[in-house]
């Protein structure tokens, strides 16, 4: 477990991982089609859970966003945000929570420095968080579903995709 | 920055470019509109605007909307702070509009203090939003005239919007990005946590400047004054975001124990005249909870308009 977590401090070869993962599973993407996607995300969460909660302390919010976050789970804070740190990070670069937690925004930036691949998407504005896809495979969801349900009007407003390919 | 959003005293005042000052004012535990009016009675006649606190610390107050619309009948002009602890997004867009069309059209958006900093730990955190996404749900609201759903508003609203900045607690090299991040959601003013390190302060603003976001938006510097080492060090170890250098603190403790009061007035006062010096600082944000008289005496002795028609 410990030596999986170390893996963190090692981002760029993380992005590449998932940059390459999600090419798998765009050629993947036949069978998928074919088992049709509501079948492929039910069996792809355990794994994907399995995987990315060992290095990553996945919480399966279903649309990943570590690429954007340094490779860091932005939803290890405890306010969930998505587009930065709050105001009340502890001298120390500690959690205002939990002071016994390193803020994972100072780690994210510390480590999207690092990052040649998705290194500037730390500045990309994220949208909330869709409560309907907790709990499912973000790599389905990203990778075919191109996020279909962030909201409209964002949609509109910024034409962002997180599809990166 | 050429449209004026809302024509009201605050955006009016920054838009001149005189010196801004903003008070924050906490909102009474209280359903007496009366105590509303008192808690804003000393610090409303020095500044521009009054923030009225949205459930700050995460403790229950009457609620700022409530609040805001009272002062504001009473002639104040306001800046209704919105925090995203306590509301989703359903509850975020109705609470909009209903500022709005109450005449509260300045509204600084928070990510908020956490419950456990409060009188209700147990509480749910909410959190659907962060500042950044609430900044670009309102101007969404305001520019294009539809919720994020999509669905049209039959009348848009009118903001002036805002957001919270801390130079001073890590990363500090992330923090005048994110403050490009938010001008991009929507902020036009910013409103920072207190400042009792002017040179953390400096190099912060360089990067702003560096990156020319002073020009894309008002920064208003908070300060405030100390009463003792011991709210010194209270703010420093218990206030989410606070730093209180060691040499402050200090000062505060070698003073004699009836010299503290005016020894925190001057520490603020000398703050405020390095801060007004400072490249793109737009103004300052006093914050002097249950010190509203000294924070008076402070913004008395700054004398900042006068000093500004004698430039
Ligand atoms: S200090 Fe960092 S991890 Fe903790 S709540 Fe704030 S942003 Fe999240």
């Amino acid at each position: 477990m410990t030596l999986l977590n170390r893996l963190r401090d090692y981002p760029h070869i993380l992005e590449v991982a998932y940059q390459f993962t999600e090419k798998v599973f765009q050629l993947l993407n036949p069978i998928f089609q074919r088992l049709g996607y509501e079948w492929a995300d039910k069996l792809l969460r355990l794994p994907e859970k399995i995987g990315k909660g060992a290095v990553f302390n996945c919480q399966m919010c279903g649309q990943c966003a570590l690429h954007f976050t340094g490779m860091t789970c932005p939803m290890g804070c405890p306010k969930n945000l998505r587009n930065g740190p709050c105001g009340g990070v502890r001298l120390n670069g500690f959690c205002e929570v939990d002071a016994t937690k390193k803020c994972v925004w100072v780690e994210a930036f510390e480590r999207s420095k690092k990052m040649r691949v998705y290194g500037a998407d730390i500045y990309v504005l994220l949208p909330p968080l869709n409560q309907q896809n907790m709990g499912r495979s973000a790599f389905i969801n990203i990778a075919f579903l191109k996020n279909s349900e962030m909201p409209e009007a964002w949609q509109m407003e910024t034409g962002l995709r997180h599809d990166h390919k | 920055m050429i449209t004026n959003r809302t024509n009201g005293r605050f955006e009016n005042a920054l838009r001149s470019g005189k010196f801004v000052v903003t008070a924050e004012i906490s909102p009474p535990d209280s359903a007496d509109p009366h105590d509303v009016l008192k808690a804003a009675q000393v610090l409303g006649r020095y500044a521009d605007a009054l923030n009225v606190t949205d459930g700050s610390g995460a403790n229950c107050h009457i609620s700022s909307v409530a609040a805001c619309t009272i002062l504001s009948n009473a002639g104040y002009e306001v800046i209704f702070q919105m925090s995203c602890r306590d509301r989703n997004r359903i509850a975020m867009q109705a609470e909009l509009l209903g500022a709005s069309a109450l005449g509260l059209h300045n509204v600084l958006c928070l990510t908020g203090d956490d419950v456990t900093a409060g009188d209700h730990p147990q509480a749910k955190r909410v959190f659907d939003f962060d500042s950044t996404q609430l900044l670009q749900t309102a101007r969404i609201m305001r520019d294009d005239g539809m919720f994020l759903s999509g669905r049209k508003l039959s009348a848009k609203p009118r903001f002036f919007l805002g957001g919270a900045d801390n130079p001073f607690v890590e990363p500090f090299e992330f923090r005048p990005l994110r403050l490009a991040k938010k001008i991009q959601a929507g902020a036009e003013f910013f409103q920072s946590q207190y400042c009792f390190d002017v040179e953390r302060l400096k190099s912060h603003m360089q990067k702003v400047r560096d990156l020319g976001l002073h020009e894309k938006a008002f920064i208003l510097i908070g300060v405030g004054p100390l009463r003792s080492e011991k709210t010194a060090e209270f703010m420093r170890t218990k206030v989410p975001g606070v730093y209180v250098p060691d040499a402050i603190v200090e000062r505060m403790r070698k003073t004699p124990v009836q010299g503290k009061r005016a020894e925190g007035i001057k520490i603020c006062v000398e703050i405020i005249r390095q801060v007004r010096e400072i490249q793109g600082v737009a103004g300052i944000h006093m914050m002097a909870y249950k010190q509203e008289e000294a924070g008076a005496e402070i913004l008395d002795e700054v004398d900042l308009n006068i000093k500004e028609m004698m430039r």
